[in-house]
């Protein structure tokens, strides 16, 4: 018997060894850096709360931690969008102005591996910019920093929240250099391809009602002029 | 004696160590951490070559939000509509897309723009969480079988696409109590921009 509970005890031990070593590798660390931070090709940002009830709209399963809002919104309860969430909220320019209008669909990825420090989401934005025109942002986010360091610490809180500075790039691709693609619909934008990144910036996190004060960033980079990275219109 | 029995269950201890680390990392690497419902496409041949695939939208029943810069049709109940200069003319639609057995298989964004500097800007994304979204820009001109334009992007299954997407309204005939004042129909004409070579490697179409 003594034997038998040697070994429970050992392999309990040994997933706990296994946790500790996924929590505290240093090689699931994503870039601190983007790509886009070093580059000398025209950009602007665009910033949204990231929190729910401030946005237009938030609609999800209406069983996970953040509620959907308003209360009255349709849920997505069939299964094929069990693992989406919707959000329509107002961007605004990096001077705080309203800007234009984002709509972001993002579904939990597949090809996650706790293993390689990977909790993906594949998500979309369908953007309207009176001032630019429309585009179309994809990509995939990695959120295993995001979760290691807000939102695991703060379900470890006896307070069951996390209170702090954290600010990472969520992109992780599909672009080589972990960017998001950005297709240009309309307007200047039309027939654009250009890249991006998606960056959070976390200051509390309730693991009662999820973020607290969260406002995230979309910078897109545009193509040179005459730097053939544009599309032509219509050619695809 | 005893010393062997410890010696034993230390041995027993470290044994279930490695097995609980090799059982954890075996268990992380093969049962995936998302599993997504996955409905059988239905796709049909085009007469004039490429696929066909139709999606639609039951109205009122499949509307997530509409914003609307008059409020005075604002879904869901409650939603505040930013009430803002540069939100002046823009229309934004959020819905829930099903395929033709009526199975919700994703969401759809519709943004419908009056803009004096670019026109009129009517636009389509479909996600499609299983399988990648689309990114159809239509004519704003609507002709007598609805809007159509051409597929912009896809991302995922839908990367190597091109195509077009058509958007029309169908008004319910059926008389029965609970069915929908009609439907959105969009449908979505691909062809593959990328061929298979010899080496089943896949390479640009010309």
């Amino acid at each position: 018997m003594k034997y038998l509970l040697a070994l429970v005890v050992g392999i309990a031990v040994g997933a706990v060894i296994t946790l500790a070593f996924l929590y505290y590798n240093p090689f699931t660390t994503q870039a601190s850096l983007s790509p886009l931070e070093v580059s000398e090709r025209p950009q602007f940002s665009l910033q949204y709360s990231a929190i729910a009830n401030h946005a237009i709209v938030y609609t999800n399963d209406g069983e996970s931690r953040v509620r959907p809002y308003p209360d009255k919104v349709l849920q997505l309860w069939e299964a094929p969008v069990r693992r989406t969430a919707a959000l329509v909220t107002l961007l605004r320019d990096g001077r705080g102005m309203p800007a234009g209008i984002g709509i972001k669909f993002s579904t939990h990825s597949e090809d996650s591996r706790i293993l390689n420090g990977e909790a993906l989401v594949d998500s979309v934005w369908h953007v309207w910019l009176p001032e630019r025109g429309s585009f179309m942002l994809a990509q995939t986010e990695n959120y295993w920093d995001y979760l290691r360091e807000v939102v695991l610490p703060a379900y470890l809180s006896s307070g069951n929240n996390w209170k702090g500075n954290w600010r990472g790039t969520v992109t992780s691709g599909p672009g080589a250099l972990g960017t998001a693609k950005v297709f240009g619909g309309s307007g200047s934008l039309a027939g654009v391809d250009a890249e991006a990144i998606e960056t959070l910036a976390a200051k509390a996190y309730s693991s009662d009602h999820g973020p607290v004060a969260m406002e995230g960033q979309l910078t897109i980079e545009l193509p040179l002029p005459g730097s053939g990275l544009a599309a032509d219109n219509g050619s695809d | 004696m005893a010393a062997q029995s410890v010696q034993f269950l230390i041995k027993t201890f470290i044994t279930g160590i490695v097995i609980g680390v090799a059982g954890f990392v075996a268990a992380l690497y093969a049962v995936p951490a998302v599993d997504l419902s996955r409905e059988t496409s239905i796709i049909a041949v085009s007469p004039n070559g490429g696929n066909a695939e139709t999606f639609h939208i039951n109205i009122p029943m499949d509307r997530i939000m509409v914003g609307d810069p008059a409020g005075k049709q604002g879904v869901p109940p409650g939603v505040a509509w930013p009430e803002d200069p540069v939100l002046d003319g823009v229309r934004a639609e959020v819905f829930k897309v099903r395929n033709s057995r009526n199975a919700v298989i994703g969401v759809a964004s519709r943004l419908a723009a009056e803009s004096g500097e670019f026109g009129n800007v009517i636009e389509w994304v479909v996600h499609l969480p299983a399988r990648g979204s689309l990114f159809v820009t239509l004519e704003a001109a609507s002709g007598g079988g609805g809007r159509t334009g051409p597929l912009r992007a896809g991302t995922r299954e839908f990367r190597t696409i091109v195509g077009t997407m058509r958007e029309r309204w169908v008004t319910n005939t059926s008389a029965e109590a609970d069915a929908p004042a009609g439907r959105i129909e969009l449908v979505a004409t691909f062809v593959s921009s990328e061929l298979p070579d010899n080496d089943g490697e896949r390479e640009e179409a010309e």
